[in-house]
């Protein structure tokens, strides 16, 4: 019997100065675990190949798993579509996508707030449909809106959380105190949650799905309307947590957060998951190239060809005085022109290389049209 | 163990839902009477406002400056019906004003109910909380006024009271105030929440024999049997029939039944209000 320590279920945590303890990282899971069938699933709805596997967490169990999840709204509008999805223990999953993709319903469903239409969704081993209240026991959630009780203060937006997930009054006092210093809070406690700037009053956000330590906690858009450094905040929280081994599903439609922070990403439109691997991979599999700028004394044409002739590429254009190329993939492409330039005697004033990034993937799976 | 869907957590460990409800739905009560306890003045001021008005200027004030009111029966007659109708009028509008108003406040424009609605209990046990809590403030709301309506005027009110009347009723009106209220707001908008007090309150108010009985109305038989849709007037009467000595009143066997029924309407009516608006 293998078991991960329950934080849930035990008050006494908070007298440890490092809860990390409590939380095995991944790696340290037996072959048992790691062998297990599904563990490694990575595949797109559409059938597309599960990517390179170099996820972070491999062969962790999964914490949420859905099967053919449907939501159908009254009027007929389809928001999910069949959407199968696993998120492993202990990873950061984002799920991307642009405006009316399904993010903010699948997380409705996963979250007990939107009932599907069809189809399973478990999370920590519990089926959300059928027993939406014990679910929750498990699941922390931060609404994209603010939603902090405004008839409390800080502190005690906290300490009633703890107290409706069953915490004494004790433990909830700690676990509030706590997570106020940890989220640099503290000196607010008694400020009404009306005061708060965005940032911080995300942060206590945060701190409150937090508090009852759920299996997994789920963030819709953590970063809208945040400024630069509380993002910054916000996703070092995040780290932190990861580090624990919390398991953290995000949406978001920002893709350099996506890029940096999340470890794999499932890119939804339309209610459908149209890829799912770790950012490199997503890079690797759907884009993966890099346009190269070189400038040069001489002759622009010659290098041209010069370079045509030694990278078999594609696209090679004259453009205002420098020479754009257009590589398959990123690595090795800087070596590939200087030496093709080196080989034709061209002295290189300026040589650029910008790779495909999540944003080019993205839009060549989800199309360049407007959405509401 | 095999490793399946459940993961390694052992998820039998999480709490039986009928001991997380209770312990959540105490801990909400805790967080309503906390808020409560920080809005008192407000609280009390709001309450006691408009029956101490209302009894003043129509008990205290007409009768010493010979203004007629209470029609034959004299004023010290009107005090004592309107005592009973004050302190039912105090229970239906805490309902609709403290809860109702709460409810489309924190549905529609905060969201702020959602950390309660994501609490590991049913959103019936949520509805039930509101119910109980919002009961409990009109409770404390017919406690603060009944003094206004004993002392206020300046002609002897003629109580009787019949404790176990009283005792019983309490809670029914109480509970249905609140449910009534947890119905409205959940049905209403911010954007048509004023109309809680004109389209709502008001006819409910001067329709629901406060200051008039309802077997009184015999002269107006259409009327009369109009107003039994509201619930209001077997709060109204059966207060009446608690404390007041000697003044008619709609039978017990009427009272009883009606309030049991409006209790049970719309607390489901209320439950599943909040059902709908939270769950999609």
């Amino acid at each position: 019997m293998f078991l991960v320590p329950r934080l849930q279920q035990t008050p006494g945590w908070l007298s440890r100065p490092d809860i990390s303890i409590l939380r095995p990282r991944m790696h340290s899971l037996p072959p048992a675990n790691i062998s297990r069938p599904g563990g490694t699933v990575t595949l797109a709805s559409e059938g597309e190949s599960a990517g390179n596997g170099a996820t972070p967490h491999p062969g962790a169990a999964d914490v949420i798993s859905t099967t053919a999840l449907k939501k159908v709204y009254p009027g007929g509008m389809v928001a999910v579509d069949e959407l199968s999805l696993s998120v492993r223990r202990g990873e950061i999953f984002g799920l991307l996508g642009p405006n009316g993709a399904g993010k903010s319903t699948t997380v409705g469903m996963l979250t007990t707030r939107v009932i599907p239409t069809s189809g399973s969704a478990v999370v920590n081993g519990i089926d959300v449909v059928a027993e939406p209240a014990r679910a929750k026991q498990v699941i922390g959630v931060v609404s994209q809106a603010n939603t902090l009780d405004q008839g409390l203060n800080v502190w005690e937006n906290l300490y009633f959380h703890g107290r409706y997930f069953g915490m004494s009054a004790q433990a909830s006092r700690a676990a509030t105190n706590d997570l106020l210093e940890r989220f640099r809070l503290a000196d607010k406690k008694t400020a009404e949650v009306e005061a708060l700037s965005g940032g911080m009053a995300r942060r206590l956000m945060v701190a409150r799905a937090l508090l009852h330590q759920p299996a997994v906690i789920f963030l819709d858009e953590p970063t809208v309307g945040l400024d630069p450094q509380s993002r910054i905040a916000l996703w070092e929280v995040l780290g932190e947590l990861q580090d624990e081994g919390q398991t953290v599903l995000v949406t978001t439609h920002r893709m350099e957060e996506a890029d940096e922070h999340c470890d794999r990403l499932a890119i939804m439109d339309h209610g459908r998951i149209k890829a799912v691997d770790t950012p490199a991979g997503l890079k690797a599999r759907l884009g993966g190239g890099a346009s190269v700028t070189v400038r040069a004394d001489g002759e622009i044409e010659k290098l041209a060809s010069q370079l045509r002739r030694a990278v078999f590429t594609t696209e090679v254009q004259v453009v205002d005085g420098h020479v754009r190329i257009s590589l398959p993939q990123a690595e090795g492409a800087m070596q590939l022109v200087l030496a093709a330039a080196q080989a034709g005697r061209f002295r290189l004033t300026d040589l650029a290389v910008s790779c495909d990034n999540l944003e080019t993937v993205f839009v060549k799976l989800t199309g360049k049209d407007l959405r509401e | 163990m095999t490793a399946s869907t459940a993961g390694p957590f052992d998820t039998e460990r999480t709490r039986s839902v009928r001991g997380a409800s209770w312990t959540a739905f105490r801990a909400m009560l805790l967080r309503d009477f906390t808020i409560l306890d920080k809005r008192l003045p407000q609280f009390v001021a709001g309450t006691v406002m408009q029956p101490l008005m209302l009894v003043f200027v129509l008990t205290n004030l007409f009768p010493r400056i010979g203004q007629a009111v209470g029609g034959g029966g004299g004023a010290s007659r009107f005090s004592s019906l309107l005592m009973a109708g004050i302190v039912a009028q105090t229970i239906i509008f805490i309902g609709i004003f403290s809860v109702g108003t709460e409810m489309v406040r924190e549905l529609g424009v905060t969201g702020e109910v959602e950390d309660r609605i994501l609490a590991p209990t049913p959103i019936f046990v949520v509805a039930a909380e509101k119910i109980v809590s919002g009961g409990l403030q009109a409770l404390f709301g017919a406690m603060v006024v009944f003094p206004i309506g004993a002392f206020v005027p300046s002609t002897p009110v003629y109580l009787e009271v019949r404790p176990i009347v009283l005792l019983t009723l309490t809670p029914l009106a109480c509970v249905t105030a609140a449910a009534l209220g947890l119905t409205m707001g959940a049905r209403f908008s911010p954007g048509t929440a004023s109309y809680l007090f004109g389209v709502v309150a008001l006819p409910l108010s001067f329709l629901g024999a406060i200051f008039y009985t309802w077997p009184s109305l015999d002269a107006v038989p259409l009327l009369q049997y109009a107003l039994l849709v509201n619930p209001l007037v077997y709060a109204s009467e059966g207060f009446r029939a608690a404390l007041v000595a000697g003044e008619p009143h709609l039978s017990l066997f009427v009272v009883y039944p009606a309030m049991i029924v409006s209790a049970v309407v719309f607390t489901v009516l209320g439950m599943r209000g909040l059902r709908e608006r939270v769950l999609s």
